[in-house]
């Protein structure tokens, strides 16, 4: 038994209050992230979680001066100050894309440069408000930047708080699938539809900024968006449809929240250990919630069904398998051919359409090995004592191949007539694995049935009618 | 010419690096050794803070601004370094519209920093705070940083900005945690490490500006050397390609300068911050110029001046971090220049289109004039012509008070002259100007009738668009498109249409 295991044995229901706590926050950033990912301002979530802060700082100073000038009572200060900094944040959100957009169109700067100018500037306000406070205020930056999950996680307040932000922004996403989906992936006709454009990106922005500042105590407001973003943009991968797309997002979500927390107690007294220090260390476990949805992500971009790398990896052999395979078999009926026609005045050698032995275009040995074994097994090619042969069926396989390589190079004559039948084979020599039976047929016609190619080589019948002659 | 004299540009910005860090080297060395001359010369953060409090505004603002003090020239030299190179290489993240990229360099060297320093402990205990290895952390997590959002660009359908923010994030959370271990380490606290995130331009030590002079000049020199092919990069990526540059290759080379930059900032005024830098002095100089020498030149000019300033003012008032102020000092540049540059600010547009609806209004006054003038059969060949208020006030959708604005203003230029409260009088002056403007006006409408088969009774609406902005030159090739058409043309052409202010007119 690996000796970290004992790390997760002491697993208490803290650590699975925090799980819970930032499970909720992270599902509920990731419903606003799938549609500024699809919009895509996955940007703008940086900015906001960077902008935010000023909203928090100037919530925070509000509501240390309302006590302090004696408005406010001592109980009652926690509720406004959360009060007040849900109002900054939206604010904020809305400021930084409305002062963003508008420093673009005033200015003509490029929208990226626009919208960068005016988040760093809002957050190097915030910055300078919070450490210019900060002692007075009990506010620490760093509390704002990486969340204090550990420690915010002992009173439920942070799940209520995560919990029914997620359940906003799930009926937000239910009541306004339609136009947000239509927003997101055909804004014009959304606009003729009588969505209007600028209500729902501001409605998005202040929403994203909402959910951010319920999130940052949890995640932290740059972690934040980690769990805007990566969530989303891994279901992205998995799946072409929008309602499955989120869902899964929030799979994700949650998924990154566990794995992280655990890989927070997990991995760090394996590294303590490989670098040969005492054991008991750990890590953020905000962090490694960020670290964990990244890991997610590239699992996905590894294995998701329709776009991985496994997958087009796969798809990639598959083809180069079956162009061996074809390859084979035409070279097969060719050399029979050869053989048949030998007592002729034309000898092997001389054949330009026989694939040479040198053949750049040939797949590698390996291929060839593949692709002997599956026509073997699938019975077109049987192997004898003088080498592998054509089997019947085999041979009206290789029959239509030739067929259509030949077709290809009469074609290449009749419209290109100035290409050099080197260049004319090789063209024939790729289009013969891509080119359909209907079309064979088409171009057949269009060449009149044609009986022999521009090498003076026989073009063979189609394999069918010849066996329907038979 | 215009490279030359960019590479100039660039010398001369390289000549002021080597300035910036030679003379508080220099100083460094003639005080170290001996007794130092004032008890201020080896200041540490704690006594800078502790010494900037205690004498009064004005003692702190001398001593800015006669550069006496060794620890106030060092941050100077520091960031304002930073903000020359910072503005060098944003021109070209600007203009390649990448400008966000430089966000993820800086905040995906943080992991960077982190291992760099658990590295160096594993290694040599005790090494690992050198400022050498954890920078050079910095600058290959940065790279690597971009490569990821290659990669994912690379291999998956998600776009840039999706991968920019997922790479961003990422990085980040993995910096963060690595920094908790870190500071559970039993070599020790991380409050070193700490200044890498929010900066600590105060804290900048000879050795520190040494570091980040040889990067900045490292930047310079490879920006100014391959100025043309950078130029060529933002402008024409294309013709790059087709020249035989690889563009990736050019473009990590621009992501390895914008990691150099990264590094330079880092610890003046942090890694959240340092991407302002290569933002806002860039977008800034924008305004000021289209010449891409010049706005390199001017975007290091306005770089290096915030870096002065922020870092300034933050000597002054010791409460106010450097890190955020030189931002903010950027982001005041930003807006001056936004608003006040000549041609691309925002006051010499509104100005400019200001007077392009004067210009109109004028126009279209001198018009109705006109068309008044004629359909009242008065002899407009004259050299003076009245026109009654009460027609034109009927003619355009003006009030009385607008209409009288109008006139004034005319009348100011010389245009009219007032002989009665109900009656202007037209001087030749005006009378000319308001026969050129018709002209104008019914020659266009001539030419949509004839070349773009437009109905006689819409033309009036279009040439009203368009007969503002008719330049000499196009008026004489309407003139030759027309020639054959009417025998009048040297003469003010009949209008095509009925002229609805006829109703007007008794």
């Amino acid at each position: 038994m690996p000796n970290w295991f004992p790390s997760l044995a002491d697993w208490s229901w803290l650590d699975t209050r925090i799980v819970i706590t930032a499970g909720l926050a992270a599902m509920a950033c990731a419903l606003p992230g799938n549609f500024l990912l699809l919009r895509r301002q996955s940007m703008m979530g940086d900015a906001l979680s960077h902008a935010v802060l000023l909203g928090i700082a100037v919530a925070f100073l509000t509501a240390h001066g309302l006590q302090a000038a004696g408005i406010l009572s001592h109980d009652s200060y926690d509720a406004t100050r959360h009060a007040v900094m849900f109002v900054g944040a939206v604010v904020v959100g809305v400021l930084t894309a409305v002062l963003s957009e508008t420093v673009r169109k005033l200015g003509n700067v490029e929208a990226s440069a626009a919208l960068g100018v005016v988040f760093l500037v809002l957050f190097a306000l915030g910055l300078l408000l919070i450490r210019l406070y900060a002692d007075r205020v009990h506010l620490d930056p760093d509390c704002v930047l990486y969340g204090t999950v550990e420690t915010a996680a002992v009173d439920g307040r942070l799940i209520r708080v995560n919990g029914a932000m997620l359940a906003v922004n799930l009926l937000l996403v239910g009541l306004l699938f339609k136009e947000l989906r239509l927003a997101a992936f055909d804004p014009g006709l959304a606009t003729t539809l009588g969505v209007n454009a600028g209500v729902m990106h501001y409605g998005l922005m202040a929403v994203t900024a909402a959910t951010l500042v319920a999130a940052f105590e949890t995640v932290g407001s740059i972690l934040v968006i980690a769990m805007l973003i990566v969530p989303p943009a891994t279901a992205y991968l998995l799946t072409q449809r929008l309602w499955l797309m989120v869902a899964l997002s929030l799979v994700v979500a949650a998924a990154s929240a566990l794995l992280g927390h655990v890989a927070a107690i997990v991995l760090p007294p394996l590294v303590a250990g490989l670098l040969g220090w005492d054991s008991n260390v750990g890590a953020s476990s905000a962090g490694m919630m960020a670290v964990a949805a990244g890991a997610l992500f590239v699992v996905a971009v590894i294995v998701s069904p329709q776009q991985g790398l496994v997958m087009r990896v796969l798809r990639r052999a598959g083809l180069r398998v079956r162009i061996a395979e074809e390859d084979l078999l035409a070279w097969l009926y060719r050399a029979a051919e050869t053989l048949r026609a030998q007592p002729a005045t034309q000898s092997a050698a001389d054949a330009p359409d026989t694939a040479p032995p040198n053949d750049p275009l040939r797949p590698g040995w390996l291929w060839q090995q593949l692709a002997l074994r599956r026509l073997v097994r699938r019975g077109q090619v049987q192997r004898t004592e003088s080498g592998p042969q054509l089997t019947p069926s085999g041979h009206q396989a290789a029959q239509d191949l030739v067929r259509t390589h030949r077709l290809w190079e009469s074609y290449l004559q009749r419209h290109f007539g100035d290409l050099p039948g080197e260049r004319q084979h090789r063209s024939a020599h790729q289009m013969e694995h891509y080119i359909s039976p209907e079309m064979r047929e088409e171009l057949a016609a269009e060449l009149d049935r044609p009986r022999h190619d521009p090498h003076g080589q026989e073009i063979p019948p189609p394999a069918e009618q010849d066996s329907e002659s038979l | 010419m215009s490279v030359r004299r960019a590479l100039l540009g660039f010398a001369l910005a390289i000549g002021v690096a080597l300035a910036g860090t030679n003379f508080p080297l220099a100083a460094g060395e003639h005080h170290t050794p001996g007794s130092p001359p004032s008890a201020k010369s080896s200041a540490t953060v704690a006594d800078l803070s502790d010494r900037a409090r205690s004498p009064d505004w004005t003692t702190r603002l001398v001593n800015l601004l006669t550069l006496r003090d060794y620890n106030t020239r060092i941050v100077l030299a520091g960031t304002a370094l930073l903000g020359v190179a910072g503005g060098v290489v944003g021109t070209f993240m600007l203009l390649r519209k990448r400008a966000l990229v430089g966000d993820v360099v800086s905040h995906a060297a943080l992991p960077g920093i982190a291992i760099a320093f658990l590295l160096a402990e594993a290694l040599a205990p005790g090494e690992g705070r050198r400022l050498e290895v954890l920078l050079l952390g910095a600058l290959v997590a940065g790279l690597v940083g971009v490569g990821c959002v290659l990669l994912i660009r690379r291999f998956t359908r998600l776009k840039e900005d999706a991968a920019l923010a997922i790479v961003l994030s990422v990085f980040f959370g993995l910096g963060i945690s690595l920094f908790t271990i870190v500071q559970d380490m039993p070599s020790g606290n991380v409050a070193g490490l700490q200044g890498f995130i929010y900066g600590k331009a105060a804290a900048l030590t000879a050795l520190d500006v040494k570091v980040i002079s040889i990067c900045a000049l490292a930047a310079l020199v490879l920006a100014a050397a391959l100025f043309k092919e950078l130029s060529l990069l933002c402008f024409d990526e294309g013709y790059a390609a087709a020249q035989g540059w690889s563009v990736v290759g050019l473009d990590l080379l621009l992501m390895g300068l914008v990691a150099f930059v990264t590094v330079i900032g880092i610890e003046s005024v942090g890694l959240l911050l340092v991407v302002a830098m290569l933002i806002v002095p860039a977008a800034a100089a924008r305004f000021w110029t289209d010449h891409l020498p010049a706005m390199t030149l001017l975007a290091a000019l306005l770089g290096g001046a915030s870096g002065l300033l922020g870092a300034g003012v933050s000597a002054l008032a010791p409460r106010l971090a450097a890190g955020p102020v030189i931002v903010l000092a950027a982001a005041v540049l930003f807006g001056i220049s936004m608003f006040f540059s000549p041609h691309r600010g925002v006051l010499a547009r509104v100005r400019e289109r200001r007077r392009l609806t004067r210009r109109i209004k004028r126009q279209h006054l001198l018009r109705t004039c006109y068309e008044l003038l004629e359909s009242g059969g008065e002899s407009i060949t004259a050299d003076e012509a009245t026109v009654s208020l009460a027609a034109l006030e009927a003619d355009r959708d003006w009030s009385r008070q607008q209409l009288q604005r109008e006139i004034a203003k005319a009348q100011r230029d010389g245009l009219f002259r007032r002989t009665s409260t109900d009656c202007i009088c037209v001087t030749p002056r005006g009378l000319d100007e308001a026969r050129r403007v018709a002209r104008n006006h019914r020659l266009w409408e001539l030419y949509l009738i004839e070349h773009a088969d437009v109905a006689p009774a819409r033309v009036d609406r279009y040439a009203d668009l368009i007969e503002h902005v008719l330049e000499p030159e196009v008026v004489a090739l309407l003139e030759q498109q027309l020639a054959g058409h009417d025998p009048h043309l040297q003469e003010v052409p009949a209008s095509p249409h009925k002229i609805a202010s006829t109703a007007a007119t008794p």
